[in-house]
């Protein structure tokens, strides 16, 4: 029935698990009280997230003069924070959508948990466009809505507002994608609650019965939207980097951008899985689901992407020199050797030489190191962005004008709001739906479980090949 | 929903593999099956159940395309007819610029399109509580339903206990 396994492939689920022990398995941490340490983690989350909105408040209420925003430096943390956010979305829909098209098993057992990770990014990103202005009750302006001005309509050649459709389209479709796959395992869910649970499962699971028609449908609907979430994500952080890429300013006037922020985002968005997951999978007991070898398969993603990364950066190197043209070589000069110098060095030391370890099996299948390199990462490429835009303003073609940006306290701590908010969403997640889906590593059991193939299964791969081709 | 209520006679069955093997011993037994439950998408059920290809993409395609439409039409009309600006000595009609919306409601459009179509044809919803046959249906019990009202009770027990169904059952829903 399944298509026969290549012999060198690793099982994906360990443990020789049945249908009902993978039920059981990832369903438990739905049903069980929240341990200790989710607790403490939820508290500190939710404690993080008040302080982050307390300083949205304090935003909104004094507006945006308690920012260190000035004439030269206008975009500073928000933006840098925004581009940050959307990139750690991105590696989800990658996981669900892309990995989906080319097959790959390994993403079932990741897939749910990252696109809730992508979903909860994008809401943090969202923040910052939503409130940069001060004046968040005027959002309604970027929409195109009949006014009385004319109607006066929004610029739809601005980049900013191709920005706007381009973040609303992705949350919404990531939301629906990841709500489809999840409602069979509300199902499962549904079915051995009792009570209250069982009253809000049901509605959540929408009435799954497991139809056969229903799952022709639904895998249907899986293969189409992966097909249209696979350009709707290179398109997101292509439009972002046209934020920048279609100004005029030195050091963001590069058509390098487009694909150079796509490898940036998935590799940062790698990243936070990476970091999600090793916790994840240790406190609800999943290590029989997020193997060693998907975390392995992630480093993978890590390291390509981590030196596409490192060529974009070279790329541009190269190329301000070699255009001859004064402003652009004083703009890369000043990122490596001008005042904001740290930065791009803790970028190019944390993206493009620290992911290089990953060259050596030994330390691929390592979870400290794994855990220790996807922080660093996310570091390196919150770096990238400051450096791309304060660095780039700081430094602009007025002497007199030269300035230095340090965030105020309102600045850091909205977006270490941001990281509270994106941490309490995850941990409400984990408490309601079940993190690893259920079903799709059901349907993969038998071509990825450990009692199937590799060396722990019963009778080895080999004989029972030799045993077939006997016949 | 509907009102009336109907007799359900149903097998269980601990495999996915006993499964299809049952369905085409019921195909060669001519049964009428009312429906099968899966805890995941079996391959291989829509070939043995005969079923239809999903024509969700079909839903799909018009609606990417309503998007498509709904995007390049407004912003030509708003930007060639209704206020014709300049902007950056580009003409009115700059279709590169709008490319990006375009596409991005392409696929808004297309994906919610589709989203809403599954779950209507399903007859799925928020609020929509069908019956349930087995609760292990979801979990590890692969199940086959025949409505008694137009079969041979004795035959679909001879059925069962031939293709191996672990448990038989019968349920009014």
């Amino acid at each position: 029935m399944h298509a026969p396994v290549a012999p060198v492939r690793e099982p994906l689920i360990e443990g020789h698990k049945s249908y009902h022990n993978i039920t059981e398995d990832l369903c438990a941490p739905t049903e069980k009280a929240p341990s200790l340490s989710w607790i403490i983690a939820f508290v500190i989350s939710v404690a993080t997230m008040t302080f982050g909105l307390f300083a949205l408040a304090w935003t909104i209420w004094f507006g945006i003069g308690s920012w260190n925003l000035n004439r030269t430096i206008g975009w500073g943390y928000d933006i840098t924070n925004f581009v940050w956010w959307i990139g750690i979305g991105h590696a989800g829909t990658l996981i669900s959508a892309i990995l989906l098209l080319f097959r790959q098993k390994w993403r079932t057992g990741v897939n749910r948990a990252a696109e809730a990770m992508t979903i909860f990014a994008v809401v943090c990103a969202g923040m910052f466009p939503a409130t940069h202005t001060g004046r968040p009750w005027f959002d309604f302006f970027m929409f195109p809505y009949p006014n009385t001005r004319g109607p006066l309509w929004v610029n739809f050649n601005s980049p900013l507002l191709w920005d706007l459709f381009a973040i609303s389209t992705y949350f919404t479709v990531s939301l629906l994608f990841w709500y489809t796959g999840l409602v069979p395992d509300f199902a499962t869910v549904r079915d051995r609650a009792v009570g209250f649970r069982k009253k809000l499962y049901n509605i959540l699971s929408f009435g799954w019965t497991g139809s056969a028609k229903h799952w022709q449908r639904w895998e249907a609907l899986s293969l189409v939207l992966a097909g249209l979430a696979t350009p709707l994500v290179l398109s997101v952080h292509t439009i972002v980097s046209f934020d920048f890429a279609t100004s005029v300013i030195p050091g963001w006037h590069t058509t390098i951008f487009p694909p150079y922020f796509v490898a940036g985002a998935i590799f940062s968005g790698f990243a936070m899985v990476q970091t999600l997951m090793i916790i994840t999978r240790k406190i609800l007991n999943l290590q029989e689901y997020i193997t060693i070898n998907h975390i392995e398969s992630m480093n993978k993603v890590i390291l390509l992407t981590g030196t596409i990364v490192g060529v974009a950066y070279l790329t541009e190197l190269f190329i301000a020199w070699y255009s001859g043209y004064l402003y652009e070589q004083f703009a890369f000069f000043n990122r490596a050797m001008g005042i904001y110098w740290w930065s791009y060095f803790g970028m190019m030391a944390c993206n493009v030489l620290s992911p290089q370890i990953f060259w050596v099996k030994k330390y691929r299948r390592s979870i400290y190191i794994t855990f220790l390199m996807s922080i660093f990462v996310n570091i390196g490429m919150w770096f990238e962005r400051f450096v791309i835009i304060a660095t780039t303003l700081a430094r602009d073609y007025l002497p007199s004008s030269w300035s230095y940006y340090t965030p105020t306290w309102v600045e850091i701590g909205i977006y270490i709001g941001t990281l509270g908010i994106f941490f309490t969403l995850y941990l409400l997640f984990t408490r309601l739906a079940p993190v690893v889906a259920v079903a799709e590593v059901k349907h993969i059991l038998k071509s990825a479980g450990d009692q199937y193939i590799g060396e722990r299964a019963k009778g080895s791969q080999g004989s029972e090949s030799i045993h077939e081709s006997a016949h | 929903m509907s009102q009336h209520t109907k007799e359900v006679f149903f097998g269980l069955y601990n495999d996915e593999e006993d499964l299809i093997h049952a369905i085409e011993e019921a195909n060669a037994q001519h049964l009428d099956i009312m429906d099968v439950y899966t805890p995941f998408p079996v391959h291989g059920l829509d070939k043995v159940m005969h079923l239809e290809e999903s024509r969700l993409h079909i839903a799909g395609f018009v609606f990417g395309s309503l998007g498509f439409l709904t995007a390049f039409g407004f912003m030509t009309w708003v930007s060639v007819r209704d206020w014709p600006t300049i902007f950056g000595g580009k003409p009115y009609w700059s279709v590169p610029a709008f490319i990006p919306i375009t596409f991005e409601l392409t696929v808004l459009f297309a994906a919610i399109g589709m989203v809403v179509s599954f779950y209507t044809v399903c007859g799925l919803g928020p609020g929509v509580s069908n019956p349930v046959l087995d609760e292990r249906i979801t979990d590890d019990k692969f199940c086959i339903a025949f409505e008694t009202s137009n079969a041979d009770l004795d035959a679909l027990k001879a059925f069962f206990a031939k293709t191996g169904a672990g448990e038989v059952h019968t349920k009014t829903i």
